[in-house]
């Protein structure tokens, strides 16, 4: 029996999504719009997680050592410091890389590769890139660096120089920037879906009010109140599908028009690019809000006529 | 199989519907109940369906205390009532066939079940040719048949047709009656709530008739009298 109802129930469902038609329209216009910007929730956080990684990525702390520095010190060191929690990777540059790329930055310097080359040696020394976890924790690894030196065969310090010190202040309003821009980030998003689910639940109460003598003329008949509110859920779940299927195709050419814009102001986002390759997770997540949105301001609704 | 047991209905702050009523109605009966509009005839029909509770007093279906049943419980209680009303009260987007078949899918009949009785029903009350006509493509009286087919295709107890022939024309009206007449002959309790005195006196079978909120007379083969 539970079968037979299931069937009837998606049945009238459908069949009231098609016969509704207006209804129908309205309501899923209302849900796309709401789809739609989650959607573009999802691209702008896409966006803007690539933007504040990308200026995140550009902070570090370099570790540089005096120039007759042991290689075998630098990496014994340099196996110490990948050890700390704090730290996601170290970069090591030798003396010679640093040289290959201090030439090829000054490639057009003459006058800098000719006093380089009349110095007949090479005057710079290793280095280590050093990547935290989290930007907030470059002040810990740098007190790691300050309190604990590394001595060299001579009882001196192989370490000649730490950057962060210098760049401290400027890392630590980076952070603030990039924390502050996350959170407004987030902020605007809630408010954006709050205001959006609020409307989609809105039109489907209405949609359902139309339908309130209709419920109540299914429980006098006595129809139990799973079998009343079916076809509502099932609706809900078909504005769900149809407007996550219009917004997905919506964006389409949308991301496809506004990619080489994206690409050029924020720094190498291609919004087609993210849209294509994470089409079937967006697709589930537009989906899943669409669908758990429908049933549930669906169940609500009915909720109300079924109480009176 | 009906009991009303001092039966009391206030609205909001003493606006008394109904007041004291104790009334019996039995097995394969047909009931007019009459009065003038706001007499209380309409709430006591809702009172007998679980739409309305009593104030003060009980409403006895059987043994059954009708308003002391648990929400989840009145559904299988109205699938024992067959209910009829002035306006109707169809599923617009449904068909005609829909309307009558949804009645029985409520009642957790067969599609077998469905496809043999549907037909019939519409024979009955003689449409069988608008199985597929949604509400809006009928007439008033081809709804109200449509009600009436809905009402009784699960073979009810009690047929509650509320003023059923309050938008009908003569010609509705009569043909309406006796189909209702009918239902009662083959064992079906019916309860009518009318203003139409020529129905009333047409039947001529037991009359209750009500004057705010109070039965002022009971007659076993009555008339119209106010």
């Amino acid at each position: 029996m539970f079968l037979t109802n299931l069937k009837r129930i998606c049945k009238a469902g459908l069949t009231s999504f098609f016969r509704n038609s207006f209804i129908s329209f309205a309501t899923v216009l209302i849900m796309t719009v709401t789809l739609m910007i989650i959607g573009s929730v999802m691209f702008m956080s896409a966006t803007l997680t690539n933007v504040l990684d990308q200026v995140r990525d550009k902070v570090d702390v370099n570790v540089y050592f005096v120039v007759d520095a042991p290689e075998i010190e630098i990496l014994e060191f340099k196996d110490q410091v990948e050890d700390l929690p704090e730290v996601s990777y170290v970069t090591y540059t030798t003396r010679e890389d640093a040289l290959a790329q201090f030439r090829e930055r000054h490639k057009d310097d003459q006058l800098t590769l000719q006093a380089l080359d009349e110095l007949g040696e090479n005057p710079l020394g290793a280095s280590l890139a050093i990547k935290a976890v989290e930007p907030s924790q470059y002040e810990s690894i740098a007190a790691f660096l300050d309190t604990d030196p590394v001595l060299g065969a001579g009882g001196v310090s192989i370490i000649d120089d730490v950057n962060y010190f210098q760049n401290k202040i400027v890392i630590e309003r980076l952070n603030g920037i990039t924390d502050a821009v996350e959170r407004i980030g987030i902020l605007l998003a809630l408010v954006f879906i709050a205001a959006s689910i609020i409307i989609a639940f809105n039109t489907i109460r209405l949609a359902i009010y139309s339908a309130r003598e209709e419920i109540k003329v299914m429980r006098l008949v006595g129809a139990s109140n799973m079998y009343v509110r079916g076809p509502f859920i099932i609706e809900g779940v078909l504005y769900g599908v149809a407007a996550t299927i219009i917004t997905i195709i919506f964006f389409y050419p949308v991301t496809f028009y506004f990619a080489e814009y994206t690409q050029e102001w924020l720094g190498g986002v291609n919004l087609f690019e993210y849209y294509t390759s994470n089409f079937g997770f967006i697709f589930m997540m537009l989906l899943a809000a669409g669908v758990v949105l429908g049933v549930i301001s669906s169940f609500l609704a009915v909720q109300k006529y079924l109480k009176s | 199989m009906i009991y009303f047991d001092k039966v009391t209905k206030k609205y909001g702050k003493g606006a008394t519907a109904v007041e004291d009523i104790t009334l019996s109605i039995g097995p394969k009966e047909f009931v007019s109940i009459v009065g003038q509009s706001g007499a209380g005839k309409t709430t006591l029909l809702r009172m007998l369906l679980a739409e309305e509770s009593p104030s003060e007093g009980s409403v006895f279906f059987e043994s059954t205390c009708v308003n002391e049943l648990p929400r989840g419980e009145l559904h299988n209680y109205r699938k024992r009532m067959g209910t009829v009303f002035q306006d109707f009260r169809l599923i617009d987007n449904k068909t005609t066939y829909e309307n009558i078949a949804f009645a029985m899918e409520a009642a957790g009949r067969t599609d077998a079940e469905i496809a043999s009785d549907v037909p019939h029903i519409l024979d009955l009350v003689g449409l069988g040719d608008k199985g597929n006509h949604f509400p809006h493509e009928l007439s008033g009286g081809e709804r109200q048949r449509v009600a009436i087919g809905r009402a009784i295709i699960n073979q009810p107890d009690v047929i509650i047709a509320d003023e059923p022939t309050g938008n009908l024309d003569p010609i509705n009206t009569h043909e309406i009656m006796q189909i209702l007449e009918k239902i009662n002959e083959l064992g079906t309790t019916v309860i009518l709530t009318t203003h139409n005195k020529g129905v009333v006196d047409a039947v001529g079978r037991r009359v209750i008739t009500m004057e705010n909120g109070k039965i002022v007379r009971d007659d076993k083969q009555g008339r119209y009298i106010l």
